[in-house]
Order: C-alpha cells, then structure tokens, then sequence
C-alpha cells in the first residue's frame, strides 16, 4: 500500500495519458480532459505547499531571532498583502487593481533588473573563460562575437557582411547542432518517462517506506 | 500622481537591485526578500482562481463563475471532490506517520505528466527534427545542416568508440557544437543587454523624463 500502490496509480494515469491519442472516443477523450483538470488542479495544490513550506521556513527564523529575521518579515508581509489584495480586494485582477499594480511596479521591475544584472556577470565571465587555445575554443569565441556584433547597429556599421554572417551562423551550423541536440533530449525524455511510467524510476516517492 | 508613486516605487527597486554590483547590501536583500513573498502570493491568488476555484471549490459549493451556475446542481459535482482530495493529501507530508499517503497524488500527477508528454515529444522533438533535416543534397547549406546533425548525434552516441569514421564525424560535430554554443551565448549576451537597456530606460525615461 505505501510504495505498490503509488506505482500502480503511476503506471495507470501514465498509460492511460500515453494511449488516449489513439483511442478517439468521446467517453475517452472526456476522461482526458477530466484527467488533465485533475492534473491541473493538484499543480495548483503543490504550489499552495510549496507556499507552506516558505511561511514554515520564514516563521522559523523569526521565532528562532535568526539574525536575518527582518528579511523574512518582509518576505512574509508581502505575502499576506499579496494574499490579502487578491482574495479579499474585489476585482482584484483588473488591470489597475492593487493587486495588478503591485505585480507590474514590483515583481516586474525586480524580475526584469535582476535578469539584467545577468548581462555584467556573463560579459565578466566570458572575459576571464575566453581565451583562444584551442581550435574549439576559438570557434566558439568568434562565433559568439560576430553574433553579438551582428545583433546590434554597429555591427553593420563595422562591415555589411556581419549581419549576413550572424544570420547564416544561427541558421546553418547553430540549427544543425541544436537539432541534434533536442533529437537527443527528446530521445532522453521518452526514455526517462517510459522509465516512471513502468516504475523502473522511483525517485519521485522519496525515501523511507 | 498614483502613477508617479509606482513608478518610483519601481525604481528604487530598480537601483536596490543594481546595487548588488557593488556587493550584496541590505538594499538587495530586501528587494529579493520582497519579490520572492510578492511573486508567492501573486501566484497563490492566481493557481487558486484559475484552478482551485473552478474545478473544486465552486462546483462543490454551487458558486457562479462569470453568468454560469455549476455546482451541486449538476449531478457529476461530486467527481471535483477527487483532485481536491487528491490535493489535500499531499499535505500529509507534514505528518510524518501518514507522509507516505501524498504518494497517491504524486503518482497520478508524475504518471500523468509522463505519459502525457511522451507521444508529442517524440513527434515535435525527434520525428519533425528528423524530417525537417532530410533535405536533399543540392546546395552548401543543406550539406552542413545534415553533417552537422549527422556529427552532433554521433558525438553523443557513446556505445562505440570515437575512431575512424566515428571519431572524424564526433569531431565535425565539435564543431558545429562549439559554434552554436558560442551563437547561442551571443544571443544569450545581446538579450540580458537589451534587458538592462530596457531597464535603464525605464529609470531615464519613465522615471526621471531625461530622455
């Protein structure tokens, strides 16, 4: 019952989600659809733990005077105002609503700058990384740089052939690759579902009994 | 003069964050404690209206969504009981004599999932890859796109040695790799660029009306 039944369950939706493509039949096609709301809706119950464990571990520190506790404070006051503006402000996805403004001039901009700060520490990065040793090396360094010259004003200012060259790269050699690439992962996803699927992998029920 | 306040709620944010490149502060920390409640509860609210709400708690409780009535009213209300039971018992996990019965819910879901998505990989990332690579040999483009495919794929085939003919296309496939690694890194480069131009613009244009 504690790990056999978990796996039967497994092996049925997994089977029954894998089959219902070829079966179109309207009482199997209205299974799916159940089935696929059921999905959906225990996504939206997961997230509501992972919201749990993030007010557990917050709590904790605050009750424990950790010595970053104000942070967490703030962590857990900007959820319940979250909480509080969506469930109980009316009309509370608006465009304009608290709730919407809080999401556009606060997540937003924090969201957006820190995939922004990204931009310092790539260039940082690949100064100190780069260096043309080998014929790998290099093709990779040149390639990134006609890329990124081709990609802004100046690299046609440089020389018109630039942005030719930056479309042919990402055209040709980068779509050969990066198909082989996804055949790989693809064939890797089947595999690894197939594995869940008949129970081979295990490693979504966690330890114990 | 709301907007006003936003904006400039917006970007101070902003220049908190930035400040993170001189080295991690309080200004940062408190940016990054605030987005995380912030974007926990803006999702919370969200999961719960579009899923939570329509598919346990208004047809078990008869509640109106939009001008439709669903609920007990219809004599399947009862099956929108399953995915909320099978929802609540992931929380047993924080009992840890009946954490094994979350398993239930875990299985449908990760068994679901998998078996959901393997008929579209195998058509979207392996069969339309494959046919959009058989191209017929009648110009240089074509040429590179299937050797190089041809060399990717064999550099990742490890079942054999990489010698001879297999070591020659391994190493052609190097090549392409190491050039779409770098095209993608450029890519990678000028998005995050265009990002902070955005942000900057934000802050001179938006906020303070310099530009």
């Amino acid at each position: 019952m504690r790990r056999q039944f978990p796996l039967a369950l497994c092996f049925i939706a997994g089977l029954f989600m894998a089959v219902q493509y070829f079966i179109p039949h309207p009482t199997v096609q209205d299974m799916y659809e159940r089935l696929l709301i059921w999905l959906q809706t225990l996504l939206a119950f997961a997230f509501l733990l992972g919201t749990v464990s993030l007010v557990r571990v917050h709590y904790h520190k605050i009750r424990h005077r950790a010595d970053d506790r104000g942070y967490s404070l703030v962590t857990l006051l900007a959820l319940c105002l979250m909480i509080g503006l969506g469930f109980f402000h009316s009309a509370h996805h608006a465009q304009g609503s608290p709730f919407d403004r809080m999401f556009q001039n606060v997540q937003v901009p924090i969201e957006a700058t820190m995939f922004s700060l990204l931009a310092f520490y790539v260039a940082s990065a690949a100064f100190r990384a780069f260096r043309a040793r080998t014929l790998e090396s290099t093709l990779l360094l040149v390639a990134a740089c006609i890329v990124m010259l081709g990609r802004v004003p100046i690299g046609d200012m440089i020389h018109s052939s630039i942005p030719v060259a930056t479309r042919w790269i990402l055209e040709v050699p980068n779509l050969a690759a990066k198909r082989g690439i996804m055949i790989g992962v693809g064939l890797g996803m089947m595999a690894t579902s197939l594995k869940i699927i008949l129970g081979i992998e295990r490693a979504w029920m966690g330890g114990g009994d | 003069m709301a907007t006003i306040i936003w904006t400039t709620i917006g970007a101070i944010l902003t220049l908190s964050v930035y400040s993170f490149l001189y080295k991690d502060n309080p200004f940062y920390k408190f940016a990054e404690h605030l987005v995380v409640g912030i974007s926990a509860g803006y999702y919370l609210v969200i999961y719960y209206f579009n899923f939570i709400q329509p598919n346990v708690v208004a047809p078990v409780f008869l509640l109106r969504i939009g001008n439709e009535a669903i609920g007990l009213g219809s004599s399947m209300w009862w099956l929108a009981l399953i995915p909320g039971i099978l929802g609540l018992l992931l929380y047993t996990r924080f009992f840890p004599k009946f954490g094994w019965v979350g398993r239930w819910s875990l299985g449908i879901y990760v068994g679901g999932y998998a078996g959901l998505g393997l008929s579209p990989i195998m058509q979207a990332r392996v069969l339309n890859q494959i046919g959009a690579n058989a191209l017929p040999l009648t110009s240089i483009t074509n040429v590179f796109l299937i050797v190089g495919l041809l060399g990717t794929l064999t550099y990742f085939f490890f079942s054999m040695k990489h010698k001879g003919v297999l070591g020659v296309l391994a190493r052609v496939g190097i090549v392409f790799l190491m050039v779409g690694f770098g095209a993608s890194f450029g890519y990678t480069v000028m998005s995050r660029v265009s990002l902070l131009i955005g942000r900057v613009s934000f802050l001179l244009h938006d906020w303070l009306h310099l530009i």
